[in-house]
């Protein structure tokens, strides 16, 4: 892959996720989408990386805010918009809403509406992959948030004890729900370098560098599939809207003046955009059937969520045993 | 005759902690709150609105997304002479407290021959519709009456709210408040006055003698509207709201059903190992000669609470299943009848204020 077509391809995983976020907080309003949503709008530039850099055979586990993991993991599109319908054709048939994501073919184990919930649960992941001897990573995406429950480090540490092939993935948008950092860890804690003295090999990113990602990410997933153990990234990045739901919330004031808007301006799409717009040529004629085809796939996708039926009651009541 | 000297004073349920909580924290120096989002423009929902302008950043903060280690915390400055006030937006969150609770709480006092106690209070709200799903719209309260050491509330009137939740911070044990989402806006009077001592007493909420209702938080609402419309059908229900789940008020329930000899009990919990479980059981073991019939429980069926809205119609207990249930006991066949109490459309809100997400 040249850089050139690996920008490209970058862009277009970007845009990708973020036409599908847009799309869920366009229809949000209409009342059909009956559960909390919490979306990436804004941190889209590690999820795309690492769509570029996973293998199929790679497993990933993710938070409450875990559309664009699911997506980048390869997870299906019209089955998770389903899902956020509450409709049977949804990826958990209905029962896990927005919040419980899983495309098992897809290596996409499952995401957790409770902080810190599936952090050890990625770490088994890696267990199973050693213990069967697959040279395959098992990938945790955490929030800042995530990394002050105590079973973070009990993971960690699980993970550097038995060198496992663990990559976590930190976005840090510096806020938990309303709450800054500085209200909940020490001023200047790098959450790198406590991820380091846990032993874990540890890398700070630019989360709205794109290109940046990738090369960590990749480099951080073949470590790991290679037997050089766990592998901690986190990434720099940002929030653009409310922390649940479908609006901007900046009026709130729980940000800092100015705080939201510094992001803005590093959007992760338009950074890269920038950047190609150096060299290419004429990258808006590009970008068009890019953005064409989306919006297709995505039109598709709702439409089909909208028209497929609720599952019902005498549903509701099965396979609460395998 | 009505005293009118009185002036009424409404408040929201929500508003109604709030206000308990500032006369709380006002009257007693030593009372601290904390949790995730109590100072935050969201106050926990409007609860904790206030508190730190009052009573200052070292009475009241924020903490890190560290349930476990922060319930420890409590326990360690109560038995050090603070009273802790905890809260957590949902009570699946504090699940990852079990320990702190369980083994650190619940024993402190009983462990070391009474030498500490540890004066806590926790409020974990209980989440419900609008696709809450699995894991935010947990009733887990028998699990907490299941531990000795503990007490458990759970309200349902904003009046009631305000005074349990001074009577659980003034507690020298360690208590847990359960508060239902569905809860937060309904208003009633509440006294201005703090009151004190009511952990432990029911409260009959509709009186009647053919079958009593005994029921909890949010579902007393639910109880309640079923027992106003058997009473048109000529069904005369009493309807206990527990209001603590532990110690129960066994004296109010076994005087209850001496005088109708029929008992529901009603829980939004799973049915198996339920609190309603428990209270056939014990009347059962210890009243048999007092009931006419069977004894019933309604509670949630032992699934987990699914997302979508679909799956959730008609997954709760509702008046209409309370009402069907008691017509049943009485030896009617209700369908009829029950025409005229509909299910509430859409099913997965409370009400016209709720427009999610949570
Ligand atoms: C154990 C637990 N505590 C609290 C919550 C409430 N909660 C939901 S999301 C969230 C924010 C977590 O922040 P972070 O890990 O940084 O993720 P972000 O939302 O920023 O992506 C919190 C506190 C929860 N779901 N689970
Ligand atoms: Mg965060």
């Amino acid at each position: 892959m040249t850089d050139d077509q690996l920008e490209m391809r970058l862009l277009g995983a970007m845009l990708r996720l973020r036409m599908v976020e847009e799309a869920i907080a366009a229809h949000y309003p209409e009342q059909e989408m009956r559960c909390p949503v919490h979306l990436s709008i804004g941190q889209e530039a590690p999820s795309a990386a690492f769509s570029l850099a996973v293998q199929r055979e790679d497993l990933a586990v993710s938070t409450h805010r875990g559309h664009a993991h699911y997506l980048a993991k390869g997870g299906a599109l019209g089955p998770m918009i389903a899902e956020i319908y509450g409709k049977s054709t949804g990826c958990s048939k209905g029962r896990g809403g927005s919040m419980h994501l899983a495309d098992k073919d897809a290596g996409f184990m499952g995401t957790s509406a409770i902080v810190g919930n599936s952090i050890p649960v990625g770490v088994g992941l890696g267990l199973a992959l050693q213990i069967q001897g697959r040279a395959q990573a098992s990938c945790v995406f955490i929030g800042d948030g995530a990394t002050e429950e105590g079973v973070y480090y009990e993971s960690a540490n699980f993970a550097v004890v038995k060198n496992l092939p663990v990559v976590f993935l930190c976005e840090n948008n510096r806020y938990s729900v309303y709450s800054p950092l500085s209200v909940r860890q020490p001023e200047g804690r790098s959450l790198t370098r406590v991820a380091t003295s846990l032993g874990l090999t540890s890398v700070e990113v630019d989360g709205n560098d794109a290109i940046a990602c990738y090369h960590a990410v990749d480099r951080a997933l073949q470590q790991a599939r290679g037997g050089g153990g766990p592998q901690f990234l986190e990434f720099h990045t940002f929030r653009h809207l409310e922390h649940c739901g479908p609006n901007d919330d900046d009026h709130l004031d729980y940000r800092q003046p100015g705080e939201l808007q510094s992001w803005q301006q590093r959007d992760p799409i338009d950074l890269l955009q920038a950047k190609l717009l150096l060299t290419n040529h004429d990258l808006s004629s590009e970008i068009q059937p890019i953005r064409e085809r989306i919006s297709n796939e995505i039109e598709t996708a709702f439409a089909e969520a909208a028209a497929a039926p609720f599952p019902d009651l005498e549903e509701c009541m099965r396979d609460v045993y395998a | 005759m009505p005293d009118n000297t009185i002036a009424r004073r409404e408040l929201t349920f929500a508003q109604a902690i709030n206000e308990a909580t500032h006369q709380a924290m006002a009257a007693d120096p030593t009372v601290i709150c904390f949790g995730l989002g109590v100072t935050d423009p969201g106050a926990i929902f409007g609860t904790t609105r206030g508190l730190e302008e009052a009573f200052g950043p070292s009475r009241v903060f924020d903490m890190p997304t560290s349930e476990n280690a922060m319930t420890g915390v409590a326990v360690g400055a109560a038995i050090a002479g603070l009273k802790p006030l905890m809260t957590h937006q949902r009570l699946d969150f504090f699940l990852l407290a079990m320990d702190q609770l369980v083994n650190s709480a619940a024993k402190w006092h009983y462990m070391f021959g009474c030498q500490f106690n540890v004066p806590i209070t926790i409020r974990l709200i209980i989440g419900r519709g609008w696709g809450q799903g699995p894991t935010h719209s947990q009733n887990l309260q028998a699990w907490f009456t299941h531990i000795p050491g503990l007490k458990v509330v759970m309200p349902t009137t904003p009046a009631d709210a305000k005074q349990l939740l001074l009577a659980s911070i003034d507690d020298p044990n360690p208590v847990l408040f359960l508060e239902h989402r569905w809860l937060h806006n309904l208003t009633d009077d509440v006294p201005e006055q703090p009151t004190h001592g009511l952990i432990g007493k029911a409260r009959v909420a509709r009186q009647g003698d053919d079958i009593t209702i005994v029921a909890s938080g949010y579902l007393t609402l639910e109880a309640i509207r079923a027992a106003d419309y058997l009473t048109g059908v000529g069904i005369k229900c009493d309807v206990i709201d527990l209001r603590t789940l532990s110690p129960l008020d066994w004296p109010a329930i076994f005087k209850s059903v001496h005088k109708t000899g029929r008992l529901m009990a009603v829980d939004s919990g799973a049915l198996t190992g339920s609190i309603a479980g428990e209270i056939i059981a014990r009347v059962a073991s210890e009243r048999f000669a007092d009931l006419k019939v069977a004894p019933r429980r309604l509670a949630q069926p032992d699934v987990p609470e699914p997302t979508s809205f679909g799956l959730t119609r008609g997954f709760h207990i509702r008046s209409r299943s309370i009402a069907g249930s008691a017509l049943e006991m009485m030896g009617e066949t209700g369908d009829v009848l029950l025409g005229q109490l509909p299910d509430p459309v859409p099913h997965d809100v409370p009400g016209d204020w709720f427009k999610g997400p949570f």
